[in-house]
Protein backbone atom coordinates (compact mmCIF):
# COMPACT_ATOMS: atom_id res chain seq x y z
CA UNK A 1 0.00 0.00 0.00
CA UNK A 2 2.77 2.41 0.94
CA UNK A 3 4.62 1.28 -2.17
CA UNK A 4 1.60 2.14 -4.31
CA UNK A 5 1.39 5.56 -2.64
CA UNK A 6 5.04 6.49 -3.18
CA UNK A 7 4.79 5.30 -6.78
CA UNK A 8 1.74 7.36 -7.65
CA UNK A 9 1.50 10.50 -5.53
CA UNK A 10 3.33 12.60 -8.15
CA UNK A 11 0.63 11.74 -10.70
CA UNK A 12 -2.09 12.75 -8.24
CA UNK A 13 -0.50 16.13 -7.69
CA UNK A 14 -0.28 16.80 -11.44
CA UNK A 15 -3.95 15.78 -11.75
CA UNK A 16 -4.78 18.24 -8.94
CA UNK A 17 -2.91 20.98 -10.79
CA UNK A 18 -4.70 20.09 -14.03
CA UNK A 19 -8.06 20.33 -12.26
CA UNK A 20 -7.11 23.77 -10.89
CA UNK A 21 -6.39 24.85 -14.46
CA UNK A 22 -9.71 23.46 -15.74
CA UNK A 23 -11.45 25.21 -12.82
CA UNK A 24 -9.92 28.51 -13.94
CA UNK A 25 -11.06 27.97 -17.50
CA UNK A 26 -14.60 26.89 -16.62
CA UNK A 27 -15.56 29.13 -13.71
CA UNK A 28 -13.76 32.44 -14.03
CA UNK A 29 -15.47 35.24 -15.92
CA UNK A 30 -12.44 37.37 -16.69
CA UNK A 31 -10.50 36.44 -19.80
CA UNK A 32 -7.12 37.14 -18.16
CA UNK A 33 -7.97 34.67 -15.40
CA UNK A 34 -9.00 32.11 -18.00
CA UNK A 35 -5.61 32.52 -19.66
CA UNK A 36 -3.85 32.02 -16.33
CA UNK A 37 -5.84 28.80 -15.91
CA UNK A 38 -4.66 27.68 -19.33
CA UNK A 39 -1.04 28.30 -18.30
CA UNK A 40 -1.51 26.29 -15.08
CA UNK A 41 -2.96 23.41 -17.13
CA UNK A 42 0.05 23.47 -19.42
CA UNK A 43 2.49 23.45 -16.50
CA UNK A 44 0.70 20.41 -15.07
CA UNK A 45 1.34 18.48 -18.29
CA UNK A 46 5.01 19.54 -18.20
CA UNK A 47 5.34 18.29 -14.61
CA UNK A 48 3.67 15.00 -15.56
CA UNK A 49 6.20 14.40 -18.33
CA UNK A 50 9.11 15.23 -16.00
CA UNK A 51 7.66 12.85 -13.41
CA UNK A 52 7.46 9.87 -15.74
CA UNK A 53 11.05 10.42 -16.92
CA UNK A 54 12.54 9.66 -13.50
CA UNK A 55 14.28 6.48 -12.38
CA UNK A 56 15.39 5.66 -8.86
CA UNK A 57 19.18 5.60 -8.31
CA UNK A 58 19.83 7.30 -11.63
CA UNK A 59 21.74 10.48 -12.33
CA UNK A 60 20.97 13.43 -14.59
CA UNK A 61 21.41 12.86 -18.34
CA UNK A 62 24.85 14.47 -18.48
CA UNK A 63 27.63 11.99 -19.14
CA UNK A 64 29.88 11.27 -16.17
CA UNK A 65 33.03 9.32 -17.15
CA UNK A 66 32.84 7.32 -13.92
CA UNK A 67 29.34 6.00 -14.60
CA UNK A 68 29.12 3.48 -17.45
CA UNK A 69 26.71 4.35 -20.21
CA UNK A 70 25.92 0.76 -21.19
CA UNK A 71 23.58 0.30 -18.25
CA UNK A 72 20.56 2.37 -19.21
CA UNK A 73 19.34 2.40 -15.61
CA UNK A 74 22.21 4.71 -14.63
CA UNK A 75 20.82 7.75 -16.43
CA UNK A 76 17.43 9.46 -16.57
CA UNK A 77 15.48 9.26 -19.79
CA UNK A 78 16.52 12.37 -21.81
CA UNK A 79 13.65 12.29 -24.31
CA UNK A 80 10.79 13.70 -22.12
CA UNK A 81 13.16 16.38 -20.82
CA UNK A 82 13.91 17.52 -24.36
CA UNK A 83 10.25 17.59 -25.35
CA UNK A 84 9.31 19.64 -22.30
CA UNK A 85 12.25 22.02 -22.78
CA UNK A 86 10.88 23.12 -26.11
CA UNK A 87 7.29 23.00 -24.85
CA UNK A 88 8.04 25.49 -22.05
CA UNK A 89 9.50 28.10 -24.41
CA UNK A 90 6.73 27.63 -26.96
CA UNK A 91 4.24 27.93 -24.10
CA UNK A 92 5.70 31.30 -23.08
CA UNK A 93 5.54 32.53 -26.67
CA UNK A 94 1.95 31.41 -27.18
CA UNK A 95 1.02 32.98 -23.84
CA UNK A 96 2.42 36.21 -25.25
CA UNK A 97 0.18 35.77 -28.29
CA UNK A 98 -2.82 35.19 -26.01
CA UNK A 99 -2.15 38.38 -24.07
CA UNK A 100 -1.61 40.25 -27.33
CA UNK A 101 -5.04 39.18 -28.51
CA UNK A 102 -6.53 40.17 -25.15
CA UNK A 103 -4.96 43.64 -25.42
CA UNK A 104 -6.41 43.91 -28.90
CA UNK A 105 -9.86 42.85 -27.62
CA UNK A 106 -9.67 45.37 -24.80
CA UNK A 107 -8.67 48.17 -27.16
CA UNK A 108 -11.74 47.50 -29.24
CA UNK A 109 -14.47 46.59 -26.73
CA UNK A 110 -13.16 48.25 -23.51
CA UNK A 111 -13.96 45.16 -21.44
CA UNK A 112 -12.56 41.73 -20.65
CA UNK A 113 -15.60 40.26 -18.90
CA UNK A 114 -17.03 37.30 -20.74
CA UNK A 115 -20.74 38.18 -20.52
CA UNK A 116 -20.26 41.87 -21.28
CA UNK A 117 -18.11 40.93 -24.25
CA UNK A 118 -20.81 38.63 -25.67
CA UNK A 119 -23.41 41.37 -25.22
CA UNK A 120 -21.21 43.94 -26.94
CA UNK A 121 -20.37 41.71 -29.87
CA UNK A 122 -24.04 41.02 -30.64
CA UNK B 1 -25.64 25.54 -13.68
CA UNK B 2 -22.70 26.09 -11.38
CA UNK B 3 -23.46 22.85 -9.52
CA UNK B 4 -23.37 21.00 -12.83
CA UNK B 5 -19.96 22.45 -13.61
CA UNK B 6 -18.65 21.43 -10.18
CA UNK B 7 -20.04 17.94 -10.71
CA UNK B 8 -18.33 17.68 -14.12
CA UNK B 9 -15.03 18.84 -12.65
CA UNK B 10 -15.18 16.40 -9.74
CA UNK B 11 -16.10 13.52 -12.05
CA UNK B 12 -13.23 14.49 -14.35
CA UNK B 13 -10.78 14.44 -11.44
CA UNK B 14 -12.18 11.11 -10.21
CA UNK B 15 -11.79 9.49 -13.62
CA UNK B 16 -8.23 10.76 -13.94
CA UNK B 17 -7.21 9.58 -10.46
CA UNK B 18 -8.83 6.19 -11.06
CA UNK B 19 -6.96 5.85 -14.35
CA UNK B 20 -3.67 6.96 -12.76
CA UNK B 21 -3.78 3.82 -10.60
CA UNK B 22 -2.85 1.71 -13.61
CA UNK B 23 0.15 3.85 -14.55
CA UNK B 24 3.58 2.32 -13.91
CA UNK B 25 5.26 3.25 -10.65
CA UNK B 26 7.21 6.47 -10.81
CA UNK B 27 10.94 5.88 -10.92
CA UNK B 28 10.70 2.15 -11.55
CA UNK B 29 13.72 1.24 -13.75
CA UNK B 30 11.87 -1.79 -15.13
CA UNK B 31 9.31 0.41 -16.87
CA UNK B 32 8.67 -0.36 -20.50
CA UNK B 33 9.66 3.16 -21.52
CA UNK B 34 13.03 2.76 -19.77
CA UNK B 35 13.83 -0.68 -21.18
CA UNK B 36 16.39 -1.27 -23.91
CA UNK B 37 14.11 -3.29 -26.21
CA UNK B 38 10.38 -2.74 -26.55
CA UNK B 39 7.79 -5.54 -26.52
CA UNK B 40 7.98 -5.79 -30.30
CA UNK B 41 11.77 -6.13 -30.00
CA UNK B 42 12.65 -2.78 -31.51
CA UNK B 43 15.12 -0.29 -30.04
CA UNK B 44 13.63 2.11 -27.47
CA UNK B 45 14.61 5.64 -28.41
CA UNK B 46 15.38 6.98 -24.94
CA UNK B 47 17.79 4.13 -24.23
CA UNK B 48 19.39 4.56 -27.64
CA UNK B 49 20.01 8.25 -26.90
CA UNK B 50 21.62 7.41 -23.54
CA UNK B 51 23.94 4.82 -25.04
CA UNK B 52 25.01 6.55 -28.24
CA UNK B 53 24.83 10.30 -27.62
CA UNK B 54 28.47 10.73 -26.64
CA UNK B 55 29.72 8.45 -29.38
CA UNK B 56 27.72 10.27 -32.06
CA UNK B 57 28.33 13.91 -31.16
CA UNK B 58 31.13 13.94 -28.50
CA UNK B 59 28.89 16.02 -26.24
CA UNK B 60 28.31 14.89 -22.63
CA UNK B 61 24.89 16.53 -22.26
CA UNK B 62 22.44 14.07 -23.80
CA UNK B 63 19.54 16.52 -23.75
CA UNK B 64 21.52 18.91 -25.95
CA UNK B 65 22.34 16.13 -28.39
CA UNK B 66 18.72 15.04 -28.64
CA UNK B 67 17.60 18.66 -29.02
CA UNK B 68 20.19 19.72 -31.56
CA UNK B 69 21.03 16.60 -33.49
CA UNK B 70 18.52 13.74 -33.38
CA UNK B 71 15.44 15.96 -33.23
CA UNK B 72 16.88 19.06 -34.88
CA UNK B 73 14.09 19.44 -37.43
CA UNK B 74 11.57 19.41 -34.58
CA UNK B 75 13.57 22.16 -32.84
CA UNK B 76 13.59 24.14 -36.06
CA UNK B 77 9.82 23.90 -36.13
CA UNK B 78 9.62 25.14 -32.55
CA UNK B 79 11.83 28.08 -33.40
CA UNK B 80 9.62 28.99 -36.33
CA UNK B 81 6.62 28.80 -33.97
CA UNK B 82 8.10 31.29 -31.49
CA UNK B 83 9.20 33.52 -34.36
CA UNK B 84 5.62 33.50 -35.65
CA UNK B 85 4.42 34.36 -32.14
CA UNK B 86 6.67 37.42 -32.10
CA UNK B 87 5.46 38.47 -35.54
CA UNK B 88 1.83 38.10 -34.41
CA UNK B 89 2.51 40.36 -31.42
CA UNK B 90 4.11 42.90 -33.75
CA UNK B 91 1.42 42.86 -36.44
CA UNK B 92 -1.77 42.60 -34.36
CA UNK B 93 -0.91 45.44 -31.98
CA UNK B 94 0.39 47.70 -34.72
CA UNK B 95 -2.80 47.28 -36.73
CA UNK B 96 -5.15 48.10 -33.86
CA UNK B 97 -3.16 51.23 -33.05
CA UNK B 98 -3.50 52.61 -36.58
CA UNK B 99 -7.23 51.89 -36.64
CA UNK B 100 -7.72 53.72 -33.34
CA UNK B 101 -5.73 56.70 -34.57
CA UNK B 102 -7.85 56.82 -37.69
CA UNK B 103 -11.02 56.70 -35.60
CA UNK B 104 -9.82 59.53 -33.39
CA UNK B 105 -9.10 61.84 -36.30
CA UNK C 1 -1.10 54.02 -17.71
CA UNK C 2 -0.08 55.78 -14.57
CA UNK C 3 3.51 56.96 -14.34
CA UNK C 4 5.79 55.07 -12.07
CA UNK C 5 8.05 57.11 -9.85
CA UNK C 6 11.69 57.37 -10.78
CA UNK C 7 13.67 55.55 -8.14
CA UNK C 8 17.47 55.84 -8.27
CA UNK C 9 17.84 52.83 -5.97
CA UNK C 10 15.86 50.53 -8.27
CA UNK C 11 17.81 51.83 -11.27
CA UNK C 12 21.14 51.30 -9.50
CA UNK C 13 20.18 47.76 -8.48
CA UNK C 14 19.08 46.92 -12.01
CA UNK C 15 22.28 48.39 -13.46
CA UNK C 16 24.30 46.32 -11.01
CA UNK C 17 22.48 43.05 -11.78
CA UNK C 18 21.88 43.29 -15.50
CA UNK C 19 25.45 42.69 -16.84
CA UNK C 20 25.94 39.65 -14.63
CA UNK C 21 22.66 38.11 -15.79
CA UNK C 22 23.72 38.72 -19.38
CA UNK C 23 27.15 37.10 -18.86
CA UNK C 24 25.45 34.16 -17.19
CA UNK C 25 23.11 33.86 -20.18
CA UNK C 26 26.05 33.60 -22.60
CA UNK C 27 27.69 31.10 -20.22
CA UNK C 28 24.54 28.96 -20.23
CA UNK C 29 24.45 29.01 -24.04
CA UNK C 30 28.10 28.14 -24.60
CA UNK C 31 28.42 25.70 -21.69
CA UNK C 32 25.27 23.85 -22.68
CA UNK C 33 27.34 20.96 -24.00
CA UNK C 34 28.73 20.11 -20.58
CA UNK C 35 26.04 21.12 -18.09
CA UNK C 36 22.30 21.74 -18.07
CA UNK C 37 21.69 24.63 -20.43
CA UNK C 38 21.39 25.50 -24.06
CA UNK C 39 19.92 27.97 -26.45
CA UNK C 40 16.41 28.26 -25.03
CA UNK C 41 17.45 28.80 -21.41
CA UNK C 42 20.32 31.13 -22.30
CA UNK C 43 18.11 33.19 -24.59
CA UNK C 44 15.54 33.55 -21.83
CA UNK C 45 18.29 34.77 -19.47
CA UNK C 46 19.58 37.31 -22.00
CA UNK C 47 16.04 38.59 -22.47
CA UNK C 48 15.66 38.78 -18.67
CA UNK C 49 18.72 41.01 -18.34
CA UNK C 50 17.45 43.43 -20.98
CA UNK C 51 13.85 43.40 -19.74
CA UNK C 52 15.13 44.20 -16.24
CA UNK C 53 16.68 47.39 -17.57
CA UNK C 54 13.51 48.19 -19.51
CA UNK C 55 11.28 47.82 -16.47
CA UNK C 56 13.60 49.64 -14.07
CA UNK C 57 15.03 52.39 -16.26
CA UNK C 58 12.22 53.18 -18.65
CA UNK C 59 12.41 53.83 -22.32
CA UNK C 60 14.99 56.63 -22.16
CA UNK C 61 17.65 54.43 -20.53
CA UNK C 62 16.87 51.13 -22.22
CA UNK C 63 17.03 52.61 -25.71
CA UNK C 64 20.79 52.92 -25.21
CA UNK C 65 21.07 49.16 -24.75
CA UNK C 66 19.00 47.73 -27.58
CA UNK C 67 16.53 49.72 -29.65
CA UNK C 68 12.99 48.66 -30.34
CA UNK C 69 13.36 48.35 -34.09
CA UNK C 70 16.50 46.20 -33.69
CA UNK C 71 14.67 43.19 -32.26
CA UNK C 72 12.98 42.06 -35.48
CA UNK C 73 16.25 41.83 -37.47
CA UNK C 74 17.87 39.97 -34.54
CA UNK C 75 15.07 37.39 -34.55
CA UNK C 76 15.43 36.98 -38.31
CA UNK C 77 19.19 36.53 -37.91
CA UNK C 78 18.64 33.87 -35.25
CA UNK C 79 16.24 31.84 -37.38
CA UNK C 80 18.45 32.36 -40.43
CA UNK C 81 21.54 30.96 -38.64
CA UNK C 82 19.63 27.74 -37.93
CA UNK C 83 18.18 27.50 -41.43
CA UNK C 84 21.48 28.35 -43.14
CA UNK C 85 23.26 25.59 -41.20
CA UNK C 86 20.73 23.08 -42.48
CA UNK C 87 20.91 24.43 -46.02
CA UNK C 88 24.72 24.37 -46.03
CA UNK C 89 24.70 20.71 -45.06
CA UNK C 90 22.17 20.08 -47.79
CA UNK C 91 24.22 21.96 -50.38
CA UNK C 92 27.31 19.91 -49.53
CA UNK C 93 25.47 16.70 -50.39
CA UNK C 94 23.88 15.56 -47.13
CA UNK C 95 20.40 15.71 -45.70
CA UNK C 96 18.83 18.82 -44.18
CA UNK C 97 20.62 19.57 -40.87
CA UNK C 98 23.07 16.71 -41.39
CA UNK C 99 26.07 18.22 -39.59
CA UNK C 100 28.55 15.69 -40.97
CA UNK C 101 28.58 17.57 -44.26
CA UNK C 102 29.42 21.00 -42.84
CA UNK C 103 32.46 22.50 -44.61
CA UNK C 104 34.73 22.78 -41.57
CA UNK C 105 38.14 21.31 -42.51
CA UNK C 106 40.12 18.81 -40.49
CA UNK C 107 37.43 17.44 -38.18
CA UNK C 108 35.94 13.96 -37.82
CA UNK C 109 32.15 13.52 -37.91
CA UNK C 110 31.51 13.60 -34.12
CA UNK C 111 33.42 16.87 -33.78
CA UNK C 112 31.51 18.28 -36.75
CA UNK C 113 28.26 17.43 -34.97
CA UNK C 114 29.63 19.13 -31.83
CA UNK C 115 30.24 22.39 -33.69
CA UNK C 116 26.98 22.12 -35.61
CA UNK C 117 25.03 21.88 -32.36
CA UNK C 118 26.97 24.89 -31.00
CA UNK C 119 26.11 27.01 -34.06
CA UNK C 120 22.40 26.27 -33.90
CA UNK C 121 22.32 26.89 -30.13
CA UNK C 122 23.64 30.41 -30.72
CA UNK C 123 20.94 30.91 -33.34
CA UNK C 124 18.23 29.68 -30.96
CA UNK C 125 19.52 31.96 -28.18
CA UNK C 126 19.48 35.06 -30.39
CA UNK C 127 16.00 34.32 -31.68
CA UNK C 128 14.49 33.61 -28.24
CA UNK C 129 16.05 36.77 -26.76
CA UNK C 130 14.85 38.97 -29.60
CA UNK C 131 11.33 37.52 -29.63
CA UNK C 132 10.76 37.84 -25.89
CA UNK C 133 11.89 41.48 -26.03
CA UNK C 134 9.72 41.99 -29.11
CA UNK C 135 6.59 40.71 -27.35
CA UNK C 136 7.25 42.95 -24.32
CA UNK C 137 7.93 46.04 -26.45
CA UNK C 138 4.78 45.59 -28.48
CA UNK C 139 2.64 45.05 -25.39
CA UNK C 140 3.74 48.29 -23.74
CA UNK C 141 4.04 50.32 -26.93
CA UNK C 142 2.26 53.65 -26.82
CA UNK C 143 2.19 53.61 -23.04
CA UNK C 144 4.73 55.43 -20.97
CA UNK C 145 6.32 52.73 -18.87
CA UNK C 146 8.44 54.39 -16.17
Amino acid sequence: MLDFFTGHYAYWFTILLLCIGVYGILFKKNLIKKTIGLAILQISVVLYFVAIASKWDATVPVLDPNIPVDQVANYLNPLPHTLMLTAIVVGVATLGVAFTLLISVYNRYETLDEQELIDKIQ
Amino acid sequence: MKALKVLILVLFAAVLIYAAGDLPYRGDPDNLMHAERSITNTQVKGSYFIQNAYRDARTPNMVTVVLGDYRSIDTFGEQVVIYTAGLIALLVLRRTRTIRRRLEE
Amino acid sequence: MRRQFDSPIVLLGARLLSPYIMVFGWYVIFHGHYSPGGGFQGGALLAASILLMRVAGGRRVSRLQIREFATTPLAIIGVFIYFATGLTAMAMGGYFLDYEMLPLPGLDPPSLRYYGILIIEVGIGLAVMAILIMIFDNMVKGEDYA
